[in-house]
């Protein structure tokens, strides 16, 4: 009887996740293969045109989307991993105030910072204001509508998402692991190299697709942040689902996102499998 | 020891730990040489500045105050990796990522020894510890004890000068632990390595060791060999740290030369050689299995005592008898089962205890 009850207690989660995951995407399926407009009507036609004609028509923003969302990653990982390093091995009995720290931004709206991002970077805002007020930066200087602030906004907005994986891995390590290292005549770099980076790769490839998917999907920071000529794909699916009422179009481009985004995980899973990482890190 | 130079030696060494703004002496001042080739123990309970000790020899640990010396050298400042001793952990502290091979060739490989060497000694080595064969697995798919051996092999392939090993055995089962004794004690005569091992085991430190360190609240209570240490054990401590010991007090009544007799109650009359002054109250230490027991006054030139049979247990190998004093103080006895089973005395009885002058001595 008892060996029951982990299945009986994980239902109620299978079922949420089977109403409010499966239903949707099986709705968008079958949305993104039907033709019509708002007034006439959509009629399911299963015409996969809808595919082909949006990613024809929006290829420009899906490559720029993969582009941003990867660089932002790139430089997030840069940035985030000698973080969670300092937390995890420097902070000492701080841990656990810098780890909420970390968390504190979430507390306001995350449109509501981009915004704010958006007042700080205005061309004559507080910071470049200034700063052109007392010479030190030319008149024609701008941040904002460019691909830099779009960017800069994803890594802030997503940096935590990377930070805490890796230090959750970085914890994990066994400190006596690192000095047997030392003890085996390993440099410090060498330690990293071979022992600590290796056993934090689970937390790395973790964090990679926490920050990676969102912020290709992402809209607000393109919207916010972004001029005519940094849109994402996140933008063109809001826009033709709630402006354009073109629930197909909208629908196909979601799936095709998300289809690259699998796809692209998949391939980075096994390219950087975790177990092919550690046989190269080994030797 | 002769006089040449200690593998390793400690020079009044401190170390201090701030921890919750408040200093911490873990340990207190050692200063310690270690013979090479030489099998030495550091001994104590939890908490004495065992692993402490070993971590500034290893180099994890700077000491506060002193200095390290490898043969001869001072390596009070070289880091760990750049000193020529590798250390077992208690954990061992495999590397989980790498398989058996790649754990034991980590050393050799950062040392950038020749691929066709490493390939060697680490084939050789883990042919010593018994893990030929098994080179493919992950430190997760193996037991407690071959893991053990990893460790092991993975410090000894080295060829370091010395080996420092914290508790090694602690975390095996007791047949894996006496098997692994003996399995380390050979690996250690092929080998022909300094070892540095530490135990809070007293009888593991006796068995395998040539000479014990016996560490108490960060200081050397005794240093001596095994015999010495059990035999002649230098302070109630180490009396009462290493194996069953008597510990008796009473004043000394007459002196003649080096020899003392102590009195304890009316009937009572100990015989220890010593410098103590007539009137003088004295501590002394007699092992059980030194002791005679018998229900007649023994005759002869002995120390003897007269008591009240508390309790005897029979165990096998000899029976134990716990004898109440006048005073209240209570004295182990074990005596061998040799002739037959029966005991000497039972419960209640009064009995007279006996022994050789030299097996009691003042701490
Ligand atoms: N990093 C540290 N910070 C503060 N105090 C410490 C630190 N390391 C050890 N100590 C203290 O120093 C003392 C000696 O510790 P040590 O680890 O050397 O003991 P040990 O003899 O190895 O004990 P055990 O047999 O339990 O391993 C202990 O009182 C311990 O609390
Ligand atoms: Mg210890």
């Amino acid at each position: 009887m008892k060996r029951w009850a982990p299945y009986w207690l994980a239902l109620p989660g299978w079922m949420w996740l089977g109403i409010f995951l499966v239903v949707p995407i099986v709705a968008m399926a079958s949305v993104s293969l039907q033709t019509g407009n708002l007034l006439d009507g959509f009629v399911q036609t299963f015409s996969v045109s809808n595919y082909t004609d949006a990613i024809g028509k929006y290829s420009t923003q899906l490559v720029r989307s993969l582009v941003y969302g990867g660089v932002a990653t790139v430089i997030m990982l840069l940035l985030g991993y000698p973080v969670a390093y300092w937390i995890a091995f420097k902070a000492g009995s701080r841990k656990s105030m810098y780890l909420f720290l970390l968390l504190l931004p979430f507390f306001v709206s995350f449109v509501l910072r981009t915004i704010s991002w958006g007042f700080l970077l205005a061309d004559d805002g507080i910071l470049f204001g200034t700063l052109k007020g007392w010479g030190l930066l030319p008149e024609n200087f701008h941040v904002l509508a460019t691909t830099v602030a779009v960017i800069g906004g994803l890594v802030y907005n997503f940096l935590p998402f990377m930070i805490l994986p890796i230090y959750v891995a970085l914890e994990r390590v066994d400190p006596r692991v690192i000095e047997a290292a030392y003890d085996l005549y390993a440099s410090r770099f060498d330690a990293f190299r071979r022992v600590v980076l290796p056993l934090s790769l689970p937390g790395v490839f973790a964090g990679v697709l926490m920050t990676f998917v969102p912020a290709t999907a992402d809209p607000v920071n393109a919207a916010v942040l972004g001029g005519t000529g940094n849109t994402m794909i996140g933008n063109i699916i809001q826009t033709e689902y709630l402006v354009n009422s073109n629930y197909p179009t909208a629908s196909a481009l979601s799936f095709t996102l998300m289809a690259v985004l699998l796809v692209g995980i998949f391939i980075y899973a096994r390219a950087l499998g975790t177990e092919n990482v550690l046989e190269a890190a080994a030797r | 020891m002769t006089e040449a130079i200690p593998a390793i030696e400690l020079d009044g060494v401190v170390k201090e730990y701030l921890s919750h703004g408040e200093t911490v002496q873990a340990v207190k001042g050692v200063s310690l040489g270690i013979g090479e080739g030489e099998f030495f123990s550091l001994l104590g309970p939890s908490g004495c500045g065992k692993t402490t000790t070993m971590r500034m020899i290893a180099g994890f640990e700077e000491p506060t105050k002193g200095v390290v010396r490898l043969h001869g050298q001072d390596v009070t400042d070289v880091p760990p990796n750049k000193r020529d001793i590798n250390m077992v952990f208690q954990s061992y502290a495999l590397f989980p990522h790498m398989n058996v091979w790649e754990n034991v060739a980590f050393g050799l490989r950062r040392r950038k020894v020749a691929e066709a060497e490493i390939k060697q000694r680490v084939g050789e080595i883990l042919e010593i510890v018994d893990l030929t064969g098994r080179e493919k697995r992950r430190p997760r798919e193996m037991s407690g004890g071959q893991q053990q051996r990893v460790a092991l092999a993975r410090a000894l392939v080295n060829r370091p000068r010395a080996l420092l090993l914290d508790e090694p055995l602690g975390a095996l089962d007791l047949k894996l632990r006496q098997l692994m004794q003996i399995e380390l004690k050979r690996i250690q005569r092929e080998v022909g390595i300094t070892f540095v091992y530490v135990t809070h085991d007293q009888n593991e430190a006796l068995t395998m060791s040539d000479r014990i360190a016996v560490m108490n609240d960060g200081l050397v209570e005794q240093l001596a060999n095994p015999r010495e240490i059990y035999e002649r054990p230098a302070t109630k401590f180490v009396a009462g740290f290493i194996g069953t010991s008597n510990l008796l007090s009473g004043t000394v009544e007459s002196v003649s030369g080096s020899a003392a007799v102590v009195r304890l109650g009316a009937e009572d009359r100990i015989l220890i050689s010593s410098q103590a002054t007539a009137g003088e109250t004295v501590d002394l230490t007699v092992r059980p299995e030194k002791i005679t027991i018998s229900t007649e006054q023994p005759e002869g030139e002995l120390s003897v005592v007269r008591g009240t049979v508390n309790e005897v247990v029979y165990l096998g190998t000899y029976n134990s008898y716990a004898v109440g004093l006048a005073d209240g103080a209570e004295i182990m006895v074990f005596q061998q089962n040799a002739n037959d089973s029966s005991v000497t005395a039972e419960r209640g009885d009064t009995v007279w205890l006996s022994w050789q002058p030299q097996h009691s001595y003042a701490l």
